[in-house]
């Protein structure tokens, strides 16, 4: 994991004595509310419904146990004892007080963590795979690259007040993690025809109410390029990106207005300027920024040896077998593996987590996992190193702190933003919408047998819960103050990218359970063998699945 | 006198700026004195006022540092303008202003800025900073200019990215 030299604490306390500052001066009345709101938003504070809410980012979903801990000391200090893991792999505070803020962000910078542009209208927390550095299809591991990125996009002097948010996801495996087709900026990392470390560069993907897959404007450019790459698209959209409409102002309205290949005329010819300057990247850099992410010191082990003595601990018990299928993934490493803690138990918001909980997740992580997690978009945090042969011993460990759910990309893994119960944005609630359909679909053994399926859940069109690439997708509607609800089929957040199709009119929330229930049940009905639910629903089309939801009863 | 921070300090402001011209720029006056004009009015009576040694040209957020181009090169002094802080184009315009165009005369913002945005402006280029609101303790104000002292990209300021200087 990346480590802080002088340069960074520095440049981090310059950061927070400027908030103390800028939060003393609100206070005192000298800053007006107007003036205020981009700067408190670029350290991460909304106001939100019910009091504000801090969104700390963890760049590239990357945490040691120490800083498990200290986010830990502050939820229980400054908050109520829990906190949310986002879908940009962040994580949120509910109830912190403004004037508190500033000391959170110093107990912060010591474990060298920050709020740093995780809001307002300028470059936000870059984006990654879980699986990044141990994943069995990774081409190029992502994370030297995203810490470059970081510090290139941190206080960036120049895209601070940007038309709108703008968000960059890295991606350096064969199948994409990351979603970074519907980001701002997707960045694939790929080998060039010589063999050399380039990058696919995606542009003007994204959710939100016009959700779009981004469009591929180059083609493998050289690493040492990055920089000044993204400094020309980005100054192309600072310059002609729409500013008289907040919904027309992201990076996707100007692409799709311009057309890409127009788009990318104009940032080649911006680049032709910038090409070759201080800001391509030195050898040194990307040697230096690698050097944080060499192999954790892994044991030699025999893979085959310790397969066959899980396998027969699987044979012994069903329960940890269903567990090692669905919560544990392969690892690059003969005899270690990745776990998934399920952060999805019914019952608890999609995401959440308590203090104690935080401290559980630092002491497995020392126990077993180098002392390192990660959090994913979908709202789970994963242990990337764990030998095979601690695998039922972490189980047992997971299952009383409850984190063994094993549901990990089931149905009932369900992706929500915070919703109508924290949102101030909201136009209805996601939480108990999550809820009731977990508990519609309370028997394990029937989700397990369903397969892969992702339901994502966003209560309004900003589509934090990223509804628009969930095989199953909810959108929250108000229609005349009361909460609907739209469901979408369709997506798919992976390579072959897809938005989902609009099923038909809204619902109330105690049907969704049910409507949920009646597009399974389409499924299944139509499930050729072990088919999964996008391939069936690619094969059949939304028609059956309309015909029976909306179907009048007789 | 108006007054406004030049190079960190508060000084009085000579220069008058002339707002766009409702009719033809070609027929817009032009007063004597220190006078900074629209873009537009430069374009329309370049051949004239590139004469004096008194005229700078202001830019609206909405005019790019290209359309003034190479005729920055010869300026005294070039304004950005907010039409209110939250659009953030003053701060390519001044930085290629900077470093495509090597403008070296007088960078100033004019407009709706706030001083929470000075240390970045700055790190754009821009050394002289002239709030529409006239209210505003200016002195005060230019603490805001040094926020920070250590910088991780590439500017008008420093033009070695952190990563180059680590290295050496």
């Amino acid at each position: 994991m990346y480590i802080y030299d002088d340069h960074d604490h520095t440049i981090l306390r310059q950061r927070v004595a400027q908030f103390r500052d800028q939060t003393r001066r609100y206070l005192a009345g000298d800053i007006p509310d107007e003036h205020f709101l981009p700067l408190r938003l670029q350290n991460g504070l909304y106001i939100q419904r019910l009091a504000p809410m801090l969104r700390i980012n963890v760049p590239y979903g990357m945490l040691n146990s120490t800083q498990l801990r200290t986010l830990a000391h502050i939820t229980r200090t400054y908050d109520k004892g829990y906190c949310h893991v986002s879908t940009r792999q962040n994580i949120q505070l509910n109830w912190p007080e403004l004037e508190e803020v500033p000391d959170i962000l110093a107990e912060l910078a010591k474990v060298e963590m920050h709020c740093t542009q995780s809001s307002g209208n300028c470059i936000r927390n870059i984006t990654s795979d879980q699986f990044a550095g141990i994943a069995e299809d990774e081409v190029i591991d992502p994370r030297p690259y995203c810490e470059i990125l970081r510090q290139w996009s941190s206080f960036h002097p120049e895209f601070a007040f940007l038309p709108r948010k703008f968000k960059i996801a890295v991606s350096g495996s064969e199948r994409d993690r990351a979603a970074i087709q519907v980001h701002d900026i997707g960045l694939q990392l790929v080998r060039d025809s010589e063999g050399k470390t380039a990058f696919n560069v995606y542009v003007g993907g994204g959710l939100g109410r016009t959700p779009v897959i981004g469009s591929l404007i180059r083609e493998a450019l050289p690493q040492e390029h990055i920089l000044s790459y993204l400094e020309a698209i980005l100054r192309i959209y600072n310059q002609f990106g729409r500013r008289d409409n907040k919904f027309k102002a992201r990076i996707k309205i100007l692409v799709k207005a311009m057309t890409p290949e127009v788009f990318a005329e104009k940032v080649n010819a911006e680049w032709a300027h910038l090409k070759d300057g201080y800001n391509t990247l030195i050898e040194d850099e990307i040697a230096r920024a690698k050097s944080y992410f060499t192999e954790p010191a892994y044991e030699v082990l025999d893979d085959g040896e310790a397969q066959q003595a899980l396998d027969a601990q699987a044979a012994e018990s069903v329960a940890f077998g269903k567990w090692l299928q669905r919560n544990v993934r392969g690892h690059k490493q003969p005899g270690y593996a990745a776990v998934t803690l399920s952060l999805k138990p019914t019952g608890v918001a999609p995401g959440d987590v308590t203090d104690k909980q935080l401290e559980v997740i630092a002491d497995l992580a020392d126990a077993f996992s180098f002392g390192e997690v990660r959090t994913t978009h979908e709202q789970n945090i994963v242990m990337a190193d764990v030998k095979k042969a601690d695998l039922y011993a972490l189980w047992q460990k997971a299952k009383v702190a409850g984190f063994a759910t094993p549901n990990i990309g089931t149905l009932t893994d369900i992706i929500a933003c915070p919703g109508g119960d924290f949102c101030s944005l909201a136009n209805a609630k996601s939480i108990p919408i999550a809820e009731a359909i977990q508990r519609q679909f309370d028997d394990l053994d029937y989700v397990y047998d369903l397969g892969d399926i992702d339901l994502n859940i966003s209560g309004c069109m900003n589509a934090c819960g990223h509804h628009h690439v969930g095989h199953i997708g909810i959108l929250g509607v108000d229609k005349k103050g009361e909460e609907f609800y739209q469901v979408q089929l369709g997506g798919n957040a992976a390579n072959d990218a897809s938005l989902g199709a609009v099923l038909g009119p809204a619902f109330k929330s105690e049907e969704m359970p049910q409507v949920v229930q009646k597009i399974i049940d389409v499924y299944v009905d139509n499930r050729n063998g072990d088919e999964l639910f996008i391939d069936t629903f690619r094969r059949i089309g939304v028609a059956p699945f309309k015909e029976r939801v909306y179907a009048k009863a007789s | 006198m108006p007054k406004l921070v030049k190079d960190g300090a508060v000084i009085d402001d000579t220069w008058t700026l002339l707002e766009k011209p409702e009719g033809e720029p070609a027929e817009a006056e032009v007063p004597t004195g220190a006078v900074i004009v629209p873009l537009s009015v430069w374009q329309a009576q370049k051949d004239t006022l590139a004469q004096r040694p008194d005229v700078g040209v202001w830019l609206d957020s909405d005019e790019t540092a290209d359309q003034l181009g190479e005729d920055a090169a010869h300026l005294p002094l070039v304004a950005v303008n907010f039409p209110v802080f939250a659009d953030g184009r003053a701060f390519t315009t001044a930085r290629v202003l900077r470093e495509r165009y090597d403008f070296q005369g007088e960078l100033r913002a004019v407009g709706h800025f706030i001083r929470d945005q000075l240390c970045y402006l700055r790190r754009c280029g821009v050394n002289a900073f002239a709030f529409a609101d006239q209210s505003i303790n200016l002195e005060e104000a230019a603490q805001s200019l040094h926020d920070f002292s250590e910088y991780y990209q590439a500017s008008v300021d420093q033009p070695l990215p952190l990563f180059r200087r680590r290295a050496s």
